[in-house]
């Protein structure tokens, strides 16, 4: 059983949103980059969980430039036996998928992991992109996932509930809430992580389907509008006249 | 060249994402002067529900009626949608990104080798041969513009965020093959677990929504009345959710769910940017807090600073008078 884990950096959750270039760029300046944490949380915690009880090995991949592995390292202290980094800046996440698919055609994995969306840019498609690519069945926001021998039981978020499926490996998850637990990595899995093995390698040549040209920041809000606690009236009357939203 | 939108379904009915798609396909058709076809995957349907989509000005409908299409799995519904977008020479795809079209989207994009753009807010700014179209980003904190350059395009939108637009077309509903077979089902659904609130979260218009300041689970009731009067849906901090004062399925922010209502109502919450990555589209937020310090007043539109225990009841009494037609204003 051979797992692999998508691994993606972004910006610390309370950074500061700029940006530069005049508005076509994330200002990094003096920004904290982290994991992404639907991949560290959900996507990674598991497939170690499923490397502990089942013996699966667990490959851990980045598509980035060289500031990407710190990260791969911090990954690999939580878990998984070894991490590659395929080296280039992704113009979208057209690219980044057909990294991962060329990769997976050359080294075939049974499981691949992506977490639900990067917090950064929001796309939830690079999952979808590679099962699109490899043709295999895609299960999008699970947050259950189950190994019986060839065939992976999960549990997925549909409008108003969930779904519980069973699919034939190999499969590709993208990874939501209550898959798992956060793992904080111990000084064990530090030392660990020194001497597993990271590799780089260069990217296949691709296309970028749909980059991002420009960024804006949201209109401010106007500022928030006190009512006095003994008028409830006066905030139905403003959310019916002038917000117009009852 | 055409314009195909996949008005998506469940059991039989179109929900407010389908006629979101139609009338934002229709738009963009209108304004490339291409026709526009609409791709129905349901066999629960009938002639004459289809027949709503016209209010949302379809007038080409093609329905396959499969009973296969009972289960999502996004590798069919794929194929489906490229055997139809064959057939109307499809030259712009779009879609809700509802669940499941989050998981349809970026698969057929790579397989049409098509530009894709997930959480439209806005029609698209026609420049050239090239769509650029705005998207939020960061969680709601920033707003891109994405290119789409290549000669097919696919669109999802968000919903809940580009209002659809009446109209009233005849509809010609078309039976139509899209060749997919039981084999292509690789996904089998075993069940299906509905959650319990009376209005779904994802979808609600209204959402009341409780933190820790309501002290414990005991206290809920208040919220789930004030709900009621509205027609929302309840939801919860993070904090709530943790300690099993509510159900995981009520937590929003960037862990939970990320929710666009028209009107967001938060009592007793802080307003911690992780809450608010997941609240902050709503259009309309109304915070009551008894801190005049609390962060979320910065993200408000509206605010009541004081003890939500006093507050909650009697806002519920003036949206009962409101909505009996007691309390009106001129
Ligand atoms: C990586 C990460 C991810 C996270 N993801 C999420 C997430 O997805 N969603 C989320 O919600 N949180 C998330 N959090 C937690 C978040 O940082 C906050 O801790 C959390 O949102 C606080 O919840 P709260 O506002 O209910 O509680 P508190 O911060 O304890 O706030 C309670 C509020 O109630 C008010 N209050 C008290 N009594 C009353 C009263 N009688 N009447 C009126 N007001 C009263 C207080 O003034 C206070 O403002 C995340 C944190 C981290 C680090
Ligand atoms: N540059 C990348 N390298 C490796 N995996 C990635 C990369 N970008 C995105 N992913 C994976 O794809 C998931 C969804 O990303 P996105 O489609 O960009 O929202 C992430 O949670 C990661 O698991």
């Amino acid at each position: 059983m051979k797992i692999l884990v998508c691994i993606s950096r972004t910006p610390d959750t309370t950074s500061r949103v700029a940006f530069t270039d005049n508005n076509t760029r994330f200002d990094a300046d003096k920004v904290q980059f982290i994991i992404n944490p639907y991949d560290e949380w959900y996507a990674l915690v598991r497939a170690v969980e499923l490397q502990e009880s089942q013996g699966a090995a667990v490959t851990l991949l980045h598509v980035g430039g060289a500031e990407g592995d710190a990260i791969l390292r911090k990954a690999l202290a939580i878990g998984g036996d070894r991490a590659i980094r395929i080296d280039a800046e992704p113009p979208d996440a057209y690219f980044v998928a057909v990294q991962i698919a060329a990769f997976l055609r050359q080294d075939p994995h049974d499981l691949v992991l992506v977490g639900k969306e990067t917090i950064d840019y929001n796309g939830s498609q690079v999952g979808g992109m590679i099962a699109g690519l490899l043709e295999w069945p895609f299960v999008s926001l699970a947050s259950r996932l189950e190994l019986a021998g060839s065939t992976a039981v999960l549990e997925r978020d549909i409008s108003g509930g969930k779904e519980e499926i069973e699919v034939p490996l190999p499969v590709v998850v993208s990874c939501a809430k209550g898959m798992a637990e956060q793992r904080i990595p111990n000084m064990r899995g530090i030392m660990a992580a020194r001497t597993k093995p990271l590799t780089v390698r260069a990217a296949e040549p691709a296309e970028a389907l749909a980059p991002m040209i420009a960024f804006e920041l949201p209109k401010a809000k106007q500022g928030v509008k006190l009512i006095s606690p003994d008028q409830p009236e006066e905030l139905v009357r403003l959310l019916h006249v002038e917000a117009k939203v009852i | 060249m055409s314009v195909l939108v996949f008005a998506e379904t469940a059991e039989g009915n179109f929900r407010k994402p389908a006629f979101e798609s139609v009338s934002y396909g229709q738009r963009v058709a209108a304004s490339l002067g291409l026709p526009l076809h609409v791709l129905c995957l349901d066999h629960e349907l009938s002639e004459s529900s289809i027949k709503q989509l016209g209010d949302y000005g379809a007038s080409h409908v093609l329905w396959d009626r499969n009973e296969l299409f009972r289960h999502f799995d996004p590798q069919p519904f794929a194929k489906a949608l490229r055997t139809a977008a064959e057939a109307t020479q499809a030259s712009v795809i779009v879609l809700s990104l509802t669940y499941n079209g989050r998981a349809l989207a970026p698969l057929l994009a790579a397989q049409l080798n098509a530009g894709l753009v997930t959480g439209a807010i806005q029609l698209p700014e026609f420049v050239g041969q090239e769509f650029r179209i705005k998207k939020n980003v960061f969680g709601g904190k920033a707003i891109a513009t994405v290119a789409l350059r290549t000669p097919v395009k696919i669109i999802a939108v968000l919903p809940n965020a580009v209002a659809p637009q009446r109209a009233s077309t005849d509809v010609a509903v078309e039976l139509f093959e899209s060749g997919v077979t039981a084999s292509d089902w690789k996904i089998k659904i075993k069940g299906i677990r509905k959650s319990s609130g009376k209005v779904i979260l994802s979808d609600a218009e209204i959402v009341v929504s409780g933190g820790r300041g309501l002290k414990g689970p005991e206290n809920w009731g208040m919220i789930e009345e004030l709900a009621e009067v509205l027609g929302a849906a309840t939801a919860c901090s993070r904090p709530v959710a943790d300690v099993h004062w509510r159900p995981h399925e009520e937590h929003v922010g960037q862990t939970g769910l990320t929710i666009r209502p028209n009107l967001y109502i938060a009592i007793g919450i802080s307003g911690a940017i992780q809450h608010l990555a997941g609240v902050n589209g709503s259009k309309v937020i109304v915070v009551i807090n008894k801190d005049p310090e609390a962060p979320f007043f910065k993200a408000a539109d509206y605010g009541i600073v004081g003890d939500a225990f006093e507050i909650v009841p009697a806002l519920t009494r003036a949206f009962k008078r409101f909505k009996s037609g007691e309390l009106t204003f001129s």
